[in-house]
């Protein structure tokens, strides 16, 4: 069938279409929007300090272990649960992690491996009595909090226990310097150029299915204006990472991260388990009547969220070179904010990991640009609190509503969608050629 | 007619959604004291219309005007109605199932003393107002502890309770059995007599047919035409002719079934209930299906058709006790719902929103969710091939959907059943249990149901058909078992049955059922 006649006119549905259309997709685009619209408000009050080398480097390091915990969050939401003791794991298998390469001589990548064993151990344990026992995600988790708080303390006897050097690296390191002198990191610049090669490939790849699914792709032009923003964005990012002080560049830590995030958006995206996390969330009674084991989708999902926290913690660890009993406070609301604010639903079924991470950017960029104006930490919590009320309280504004975003209302179509007549499935006897029913309406 | 006759007249409204036309011009007329009835399809606009009329939708996101006792009113939401006495009851109950029926009835309208609670008045009011709908439980008994149809009544006393004027009553009967239904009836047309008003939606033409005094008929979201009941001499013919434009002389489409050998047994099926470990939900019950055959089980609500068909279906209700299942021959172990599903059963839930459907998603994720290994290569799920499979789907089924990218909860209520029978009928089953397939399902979409049905059992596969319409069953079933308290009574081939002997053999545990 030639699809529905319905048109969308005006400059604002093709932008719409440009950053792909669906309503998850717009509330995306929202976000994303708010997201330049911080950045660019900070890099005006800030002087420029905002989108300079040193700081660029310095977010995404400081910043990529709540963004790390944010992708296994979003995934426990979506999921209908909630995980509250992601920072307590953190700072217990950050201390595990401290104290076997410390006492028991663990070499450091055999401790990383070590770390992410307690981390599923424990996601283990908590799963189980999520999935299988069947208590709350909220109070398993808050006993988690408590447990691992206090296991921190226990192992470390509340002292900070330092790591030796090859460990940092994936807190503190960097790309290495290779090639020739250019005055920029090379690698880097190989990154960002890998990075705009893979956006083009997959814009060109995103029009071939579209074609194939038979819906109209935006105008080419549209696409052409989006992939050169978007790569010149990522070119100036790279120029500027590159660019940064002797011995720096971008950092391990966000090579984990972006790596992390490329995996995930897959794995909830295109994978028959991603489909499931979506379906456990959205309807338990239907998933499992269509033969989902919610049981088992419940329980991977909080064993991941674990490993990520663990992996979390010793990013976290490796970066400030110890651990200590502090590590990994109030993480855990960072993350669900991030998550909340990148528009997933309380109720579950609803989230994704690219909306989450730009949620969590949001969080680090109004985070970063306040401490470089020199606001005082207690009027950041208040900003960040009322940012993410907002953020939300928009979002279910809209909703409620009937529009997906404030995008949405802008670029609401005008012309209402009719569908063709077709011949009906099976002809009653009595039927007489003009009997084929006429266009449906809306559902009531 | 006299306007003071009159009590609310709803002039030319149109409504419309981001894209979609729902209402053009429609105009209704509504009598004092009389019982008036909207009939159309699903997706016609009778639900949109009372949402208008009612609030929901509050004055200034449609045209046209209400004139409600001679003054043109704009409600700006429903409470605004309310106190005009316009009460909306849904076709899904708003009631709290923890709360007590006066908690209920009173709630967000509590009589207060001192600005506290004054439990004594209400509950006073509330045994008045029980009695005048003829509910004669205690004020106190939670409301998950009654029935559809008591719970029902619950809310028509709620409604009393706001003085109402204008009583709209959408599906008011669809859950409720025959008994319940019939007292349901009479209640409303007691309140006629008390000059109040009903607007009724309806899919139970008889019903309509019985109770009416007018009938306003809407198609594809424009008045058709006003019938007046005695006057026009309206039957349930002539009202099908004005909903789906064109007369059904035959409800059920001609079918020459193919009937093979028997290829799926259940065999002394015995389940526990969930919860109370003395009760039995199925009781040794023991059951054929042939290829090619349309099976039906015939039974009153809570007789256990649903548990027997879900026990089956991968245990997915109560506690298995004991039984066998045999397909092809062979004895088949199903322990969840996965062991069912690739053992070739397919199970459609009677309620749809609940558990057919996860209302987040789209029309394409929907139909392929019971089958994804299907259109996967390993873990990752093929999106163009998923996409190929839902619009073949979208054409063959004729699910009216702007696109297969549409989210389920856009639908009618007919074509989120088509998406759920095409998520079924994905899964290439040998042997679909079809539970209540036409609940809440206009005529036309019905016909087109059955025909999808009929098609099944052409290719071979076996059907078993669950339904609390006898017709539907008569018409379209082979052979009809029927259920009575947890265990099959009876088994009656189609040609020799009628409801007569059907109901009987519902209501009494008569025989012992030799296989035929």
């Amino acid at each position: 069938m030639s699809e529905n006649t319905s048109t969308r006119t005006g400059a604002l549905g093709d932008l719409k279409k440009m950053f792909g259309s669906g309503s998850s997709n717009l509330r995306q685009f929202g976000i994303l929007f708010s997201l330049i619209a911080i950045i660019l408000l900070f890099q005006y009050l800030t002087d420029g300090l905002t989108l300079s080398s040193g700081n660029l480097i310095n977010l995404v390091s400081q910043y990529s272990y709540i963004l790390i915990l944010a992708i296994g969050m979003v995934m426990v939401i979506i999921a209908g649960h909630i995980d509250l003791s992601v920072g307590s794991v953190a700072a217990f298998v950050g201390i595990v992690v401290a104290t076997a390469m410390r006492d028991w001589n663990f070499p450091w990548p055999l401790a990383i491996l070590l770390g992410l064993v307690v981390g599923m151990l424990i996601g283990a344990w908590q799963g189980a009595w999520v999935a299988y026992v069947g208590v709350p995600a909220f109070i398993v988790t808050l006993a988690g909090m408590l447990i691992f708080r206090g296991g921190n303390q226990v192992i470390g006897n509340a002292n900070t226990v330092p790591v030796p050097d090859g460990f940092t690296i994936i807190g503190s390191g960097y790309l290495p310097e290779v090639g020739p002198n250019t005055g920029f990191n090379n690698l880097t610049l190989l990154l960002g150029l890998i990075i705009v090669l893979a956006v083009v490939a997959s814009e060109w790849r995103a029009r071939r299915v579209q074609k194939i699914m038979g819906s109209t792709p935006a105008p080419l032009w549209a696409s052409i204006v989006k992939v050169v923003l978007l790569c010149a964005v990522i070119v100036y990012a790279s120029v500027l990472f590159a660019g940064g002080r002797v011995g720096t560049s971008f950092p391990v830590s966000g090579i984990i991260l972006g790596v992390l995030v490329l995996f995930y958006a897959f794995v909830t995206r295109n994978t028959i388990f991603g489909r499931h996390v979506y379906a456990v969330g959205g309807n338990k009674l239907a998933a499992e009547l269509s033969g989902v084991k919610s049981r088992r989708v419940n329980f991977l999902v909080m064993m991941n969220m674990s490993i990520l926290a663990a992996l979390a913690g010793m990013i976290f660890v490796a970066r400030s070179v110890a651990s200590g009993p502090q590590d990994g406070l109030s993480w855990e609301l960072d993350a669900i904010a991030a998550v909340f604010i990148g528009g997933a639903a309380v109720s579950g079924g609803i989230g994704t990991v690219v909306g989450s991470i730009i949620g969590g950017l949001v969080m680090a960029v109004l985070n970063n640009g306040l401490q470089l104006l020199g606001v005082g930490s207690d009027w950041v919590q208040i900003i960040k609190g009322m940012v993410l009320l907002v953020a939300v309280g928009v979002d279910v504004w809209n909703k409620s509503q009937g529009r997906p975003s404030i995008i949405g209302l802008l670029t609401r179509k005008k012309k209402t969608t009719e569908f063709p007549a077709e011949p009906p499935l099976v002809v009653p006897d009595t039927g007489t050629p003009e009997s084929a029913r006429p266009p449906a309406t809306r559902p009531n | 007619m006299s306007p003071d006759h009159v009590i609310l007249e709803m002039r030319s409204i149109t409504k419309e959604f981001p894209g979609v036309k729902a209402l053009s011009d429609v105009s209704i007329t509504v009598k004092r004291g009389e019982i008036h009835a909207i009939c159309g399809e699903n997706g016609a606009g009778k639900s949109t219309l009372m949402k208008v009329l009612s609030g929901v939708y509050p004055a200034g996101t449609y045209t046209g005007d209400i004139i409600y006792q001679g003054q043109n009113v704009h409600f700006k939401d429903i409470r605004s109605s309310e106190e005009a006495g316009i009460v909306i009851i849904h076709q899904e109950l708003a009631l709290i199932p923890e709360l007590s029926i006066t908690e209920n009835i009173f709630l967000g309208n509590e009589p207060t003393k001192w600005g506290a609670i004054d439990w004594i008045t209400a509950k006073k009011t509330a045994l008045e107002l029980l009695a005048r709908v003829g509910l004669r439980d205690n004020p106190d008994t939670l409301i998950k502890n009654i029935g559809v149809g008591k719970q029902q009544l619950v809310e028509i006393a709620k409604a009393l309770n706001k003085s109402v004027k204008v009583l709209i009553l959408d599906e008011p009967t669809a859950a409720l059995n025959e008994s319940d239904s019939m007292h349901l009836l009479d209640l409303i047309r007691g309140l006629k007599g008390k000059g109040i008003s009903s607007i009724m939606i309806s899919h139970k033409l008889n019903e309509i047919e019985q109770v009416a005094d007018s009938i306003t008929i809407i198609r594809d979201g424009k008045t058709i035409e006003t019938l007046d009941v005695v006057a026009d001499g309206v039957n349930e013919d002539r009202i099908i002719r004005g909903m789906v434009g064109r007369s059904l002389e035959s409800r059920f489409p001609d079918r020459t079934p193919h009937i093979g050998e028997v290829f799926f047994e259940v065999r002394d099926w015995t389940v526990q209930h969930p919860q109370i470990a003395e009760r039995m939900v199925v009781k040794r019950s023991s059951l054929n299906v042939r290829k090619g055959e349309i099976v039906g089980i015939a039974g009153l609500m809570g007789a256990g058709r649903t548990e027997l068909a879900m026990s089956i279906f991968g245990r997915s209700y109560g506690n298995f006790i004991s039984g066998h299942l045999y397909k092809d021959g062979k004895e088949i172990v199903l322990r969840s719902v996965a062991d069912a599903i690739d053992h070739g059963l397919a199970y459609v839930s009677e309620d749809r929103k609940a558990l057919g459907l996860n209302l987040l998603d789209d029309v394409k994720r929907s139909v392929v969710s019971a089958k994804l290994s299907k259109i996967s290569s390993g873990p990752v799920v093929n999106d163009s091939k998923e996409f190929g499979i839902a619009e073949e789907y979208r054409k063959s089924l004729r699910i009216k959907t702007p696109s297969v990218n549409a989210g389920v909860s856009k639908l009618s209520g007919g074509n989120q059943q088509k998406v759920v029978l095409a998520k079924w009928m994905f899964t290439d089953p040998d042997l679909l249990i079809l539970d209540e397939p036409t609940r809440g399902i206009d005529v036309g979409a019905k016909y087109e149901i059955y025909g999808i049905i009929q098609q099944l059992a052409e290719q071979g596969k076996g059907v078993i058909l669950i339904s609390s319409e006898l017709p539907e069953l008569l018409g379209l079933a082979d052979r009809i078992y029927t259920v009575f308290e947890g265990a099959i009574t009876d088994c009656i081939p189609a040609e020799s049955a009628d409801p007569e002997t059907l109901m009987k053999s519902m209501t009494s545990a008569r025989k012992k059922v030799q296989s035929i």
